[in-house]
């Protein structure tokens, strides 16, 4: 007997598995008639693997029948962002550059994920190369908000969140670099966790800015998203900036209450370009974690009017580099006619790729040539450092930071696409965390008096997920606001 | 006075191998001129007494031994390449010294 | 060159192939050859999404070759990326090093006429090979990755040569070296040795530098000389006629036996380097050194002068110090026969060598005569066992048959006569036979002896032993 998945959370889903309540096939099935049913609506997919994902649930209910083990997430239907390869599945990292491209391997968090029984419904539309805060940039079509059809989910993962809001599965991957995950995370009211640098592998996650890129889940819930972060994380000896340590028990800490926890609010978090809606949802917030036993300590952050400039210097720089591979030769698009190799590349590159990545690679390439690269670069470099000094400095007095994610609700599609300048600004509160790779998560804290989600942004230390997931598990606990539901798309 | 020109973008947009409209390249003048006003704030940081941070690691590169693993086999290496000839990936001629480092 | 007005002021850049059997950050096999892609994988066919990891091998044989030439090794290198797009460079950048490269300074010695020379390097760095393109008639190219990923050391000398016989003879003994380290096989046809060179002439007495072309594709010892020869020659013309050298890169063409402009410095690539963010810095801490330095065997110059201090000529103590195992050889052979360095020197290169197709399989567990062997031999011709004559002979059975000197005496009693009875019957027969050149020998035509002495060997089938019959023929005589 199927449950009704809408609003299920992933745990759930995934107890009932094992304890026979219902089949992994079930569930599968009621995903996929739900994705068959909304998603021309959302167009949270890019592909949809029906077929892989019963024959997987199939094997894991006959695995459940024999009284085998099936692993964490048994059985439970998840979603891939389309930028983690996936070894016979098309994987195109929202680009056409990559139409067509067939990997022959497994990103370590996908295969981590099916290892501990996750069933994998498809791949998920994304920002091109992750490279947007609204899914405008997919080079195949933007994607809904699930609360309001007329506004964007986010970016770049925002085939992830609204995926995840919608119903259509029980959890998925976004990666972030600038915002990516808690952002549309925020813009979706569902949870989404960026973890400390290295924490999850990046080993077949298609790279936009090699040391930003941070690979996380989404959830519907917090233990949904620890649940995850339990499988994909720990260390990986295919990506050398991975983390040693064993991955944390962040479901247990999720509940694990916050008592005691000192809350930082750092305030150039709390200045002025903030929706006035947001700003009382967030001082809500606070008051209520007060109310729960936090102390609320004042900190500051002072190079945070630095960490845009900062994070997208680094973030172009580093793209630039990542996409000079897309050449036409070994796999993608590669232009019909090409009599010279000068022409093959220059032709390839200016047909494959969408005006955001060519952006970023001109102006990554602008700031790293010769004679450029101390003046903007290697400033770069050094202000990164400051901003993760800030950090640190901060987290000496306090054990969590708590921050709006993104100043404003989601916005309109089409609002913000003519003026890239003033969308790379609305990512104020989401840059710097990654900058200093320490980890950060974003929860529905309330609503607009229209009904778009507000999110709140819990900052740890470095490998402070734990810590994190105590706040924000707590935090749930207290509110109702997870649960509300976006009504399904008529 | 503008950052940057169309000229200079034209330039960056050949040495990144990227073929851009007129349209594009008027746009992106534009957009990169405002960019890069915006960015410039950095240089109003005093970094003289701090260390570039080029990964947000604190530990060394790891090695490996050296030890072969699992290669892709000729269908796997080549099953994307949008022209292939035999086992190989075809390009258009390559005038012998034209490139490379 | 010196009645000349100008010298010549050449700086090499050369490329080592690491002998790993992986690439430097992957697991594909690194060994020459193959069919084409079939040695990849994702990381070096540069697949979106795929990361580097770091083979700790390679880094070791960096290290090696680093210590054996002097080199600073940094306690912390780092890897940077140098971009540019070529079909053979998969992912359009080469993981390379740039500010911190792993080695600075440090100095190649070789000898050059006799004479020790010492070439300043700059520094030595590691990076990732590229591929091989195929140019083809029908008017298209063809890209084969099976070397791209393969581990690279770029030795960079400082401007310290002098002439291109110089500079052939600096890469000899840089494949020498990387051979003896045994971190690669310096095979210039397979392309495991590479090289460009920076060539500038200016004013005899002159300390400024002169503008600089840079060869390219001068990949064997003939091409660097040549090419290099050519390179001075035309900017001698060119500085000749008033005209002056413009900074370039210049492709040379064995062929006709010219270079062409390949680019200019304006056309000169833009690198775009920065710090490898998918690589922390990679440190190389003093333990490792340690080991490293431990296990480093006798460096090539410094066998030289041990050659030379066992009194054995320049001109041996080169052909032996030339690939390791020549030396190896000749160090075990005077091990066994420990008053011989020369003879035993003689016989490798006269015999030895000779007989085999490639010196480095000297060590090999299956060459015919192993250096005990020969040392035995040597022993028997130096006791005088064996004339040098029948040494040879047994010698060439030793090799043949793969038998022990010692063996083939005993059984075949091919050992000269020591019995004075029967060699003193023979000198009595030929001094009586020769009345008048015993005589003359007698009255102080002591060149004669020569002639007595090859009687007595031909009186004996040449098995006396020629001490013995020297002494007892001086006896008669006397």
């Amino acid at each position: 007997m199927a449950p009704e998945v809408r609003g299920a959370s992933l745990v759930a889903l995934a107890e009932g598995v094992a304890a026979k309540k219902w089949k992994s096939r079930d569930l599968v099935e009621a995903y996929l008639d739900r994705i068959a049913r909304l998603d021309k609506k959302i167009g949270s997919f890019l592909l949809v693997d029906g077929e892989g994902a019963r024959r997987a649930a199939d094997a894991i209910d006959k695995k459940i029948v024999a009284g085998e083990a099936v692993g964490q997430l048994g059985g439970v239907p998840i979603g891939l962002k389309d930028i983690y390869v996936t070894r016979g599945l098309e994987t195109t990292a929202g680009s056409k550059i990559l139409k067509g491209f067939i990997p022959p391997y497994e990103s370590t968090a996908s295969a981590r994920l099916a290892a501990a029984g996750a069933i994998r419904l498809g791949k998920l539309n994304m920002d091109e190369f992750a490279m947007g805060s609204s899914n405008e940039n997919s080079a195949f079509g933007p994607v809904h908000n699930p609360w309001d059809l007329e506004r964007v989910p986010g970016g770049s993962s925002g085939g992830s969140a609204a995926a995840v809001a919608a119903s259509l599965c029980a959890g998925t991957l976004g990666t972030d670099t600038g915002g990516s995950i808690r952002q549309p995370a925020s813009l979706c009211g569902v949870v989404g966790v960026k973890p400390t640098y290295g924490r999850v592998s990046r080993y077949g996650v298609i790279a936009f800015a090699s040391s930003l890129d941070h690979p996380g889940p989404f959830g519907r819930t917090v233990e949904d998203a620890a649940a995850l972060l339990e499988v994909i994380a720990g260390h990986d000896p295919m990506d050398s900036t991975s983390i040693p340590q064993p991955a944390g028990r962040y479901r247990q800490a999720s509940k694990a209450g916050l008592t005691g926890l000192r809350l930082g609010v750092p305030k150039e978090y709390f200045q002025s370009g903030m929706d006035p809606e947001v700003e009382a949802a967030v001082r809500k917030a606070l008051d209520e974690l007060g109310r729960a036993g936090a102390t609320l300590v004042p900190v500051s952050l002072p190079h945070t009017q630095y960490a845009i400039a900062t994070y997208y210097l680094i973030c172009m720089a580093e793209a630039s580099s990542n996409l000079a591979r897309y050449d036409g030769v070994r796999y993608g698009h590669r232009t019909a006619e090409a009599g010279s190799l000068e022409e093959l590349y220059a032709k390839t590159r200016g047909e494959g790729f969408g005006a955001e990545p060519k952006r970023r690679i001109v102006l990554g390439t602008y700031v790293l040539r010769a004679g450029y690269y101390e003046a903007y670069y290697g400033k770069a470099l050094r202000v990164r450092r400051l901003i993760a000094n800030d950090f640190a400095a901060a987290f000496a007095q306090c054990d969590v930071l708590v921050t709006p994610t993104s100043p404003t609700p989601a916005f309109k599609l089409g609002e913000r696409a003519a003026d890239p300048l003033q969308m790379y600004l609305a990512d104020i509160y989401t840059v710097a965390p990654p900058l200093a790779g320490v980890p950060a998560l974003s929860q529905c804290c309330g609503f607009t008096k229209s009904g778009l989600p507000i999110g709140l942004q819990t900052i740890g230390p470095t490998l402070g997920e734990e810590t994190v997931f105590r706040l924000a598990g707590a935090y749930e606990a207290r509110t109702q606001w997870h649960q509300r539901l976006p009504e399904d798309p008529s | 006075m503008p950052r940057i020109n169309s000229q200079e973008v034209r330039e960056i947009a050949a040495l990144a191998r990227l073929r851009l409209e007129e349209a594009e390249i008027t746009r992106l003048t534009h957009e990169l001129d405002d960019i890069l006003g915006y960015i410039e704030t950095v240089k109003g940081v005093d970094t003289a007494s701090v260390l570039p941070m080029t990964h947000a690691v604190p530990f060394d590169c790891p090695m490996r031994p050296d030890e072969p693993g699992q290669s892709l086999t000729l269908n796997e290496a080549l099953q994307n390449a949008p022209r292939r000839r035999e086992n190989m990936f075809e390009v258009p001629r390559i005038v012998p010294g034209t490139g490379g480092a | 060159m010196s009645g000349d007005k100008y010298e010549a002021v050449i700086g090499l850049e050369v490329h080592v192939q690491l002998a790993t059997h992986t690439k430097i950050f992957s697991i594909s096999s690194a060994a020459f050859g193959g069919e084409p892609n079939a040695h990849t994988d994702p990381v070096c066919l540069g697949l979106p999404g795929a990361l580097p990891v770091l083979n700790r091998e390679a880094v070791d044989a960096a290290v090696r070759l680093g210590l054996a030439v002097g080199s600073h090794v940094r306690p912390r290198c780092r890897f940077a990326r140098k971009h540019y797009f070529y079909p053979d460079l998969p992912k359009g950048f080469q993981i390379s090093q740039y500010d911190e490269p792993l080695c600075e300074g440090g100095a190649v010695t070789f000898r050059l006429d006799g004479e020790v020379r010492q070439i300043r390097l700059t520094r030595i760095h590691m990076e990732d090979d590229a591929g091989k393109n195929i140019h083809d008639a029908s008017g298209v190219s063809f890209v084969d990755y099976n070397r791209a990923g393969v581990p690279l050391c770029e030795i960079v000398s400082e401007p310290d040569l002098r002439s291109a016989d110089e500079a052939a003879e600096y890469l000899r003994a840089i494949r020498t070296l990387v051979r003896y380290l045994g971190i690669s096989d310096g095979n210039m046809e397979e392309g495991s040795l590479r090289c460009d060179a920076n060539v500038s002439i200016r004013p005899r007495g002159e300390s400024k530098l002169g503008t600089k072309a840079e060869l390219k594709n001068i990949n064997s010892f003939k091409n660097v000389r040549d090419a290099i020869e050519h390179e001075i020659a035309r900017q001698k013309v060119l500085l000749g006629r008033g005209e002056r050298v413009v900074q370039e890169t210049r492709l040379w063409d064995p062929d006709r036996g010219i270079s062409a402009s390949m680019r200019s410095k304006e056309e000169a690539h833009d690198y775009r380097y920065f710090p490898e963010p998918d690589l922390p810095p990679v440190v190389v801490d003093e333990a490792w050194l340690l080991r490293a330095g431990a296990a480093l065997p006798e460096l090539p110059e410094a066998r030289h002068a041990r050659f030379l201090g066992l009194g054995l000529s320049a001109q041996d103590a080169q052909v032996l110090v030339a690939e390791r195992p020549i030396g190896d050889y000749f160090d075990q052979a005077l091990a066994a026969a420990p008053a011989h360095p020369k003879k035993i020197a003689n016989w490798l290169i006269n015999e030895v060598l000779g007989r085999v197709d490639d010196a480095r399989k000297l060590m090999d567990q299956d060459v015919p005569v192993p250096p005990a062997a020969l040392a035995e031999l040597v022993e028997l011709v130096e006791k005088g066992t064996l004339s040098g004559k029948l040494g040879k002979e047994v010698f060439g059975r030793m090799w043949q048959q793969r038998r022990r000197a010692g063996d083939i005496v005993a059984a075949e009693s091919v050992s000269l006569v020591s019995d004075t009875s029967v060699i003193e019957a023979a000198c009595q027969r030929v001094v009586e036979r020769s009345p008048d050149e015993a005589a003359r020998f007698r009255g102080g035509n002591v060149k004669l002896m020569g002639f007595f002495v090859g009687n007595v060997m031909k009186e004996t089938g040449g098995k006396a032993n020629p001490k013995i019959v020297d002494e007892i023929l001086r006896k008669l005589l006397g």
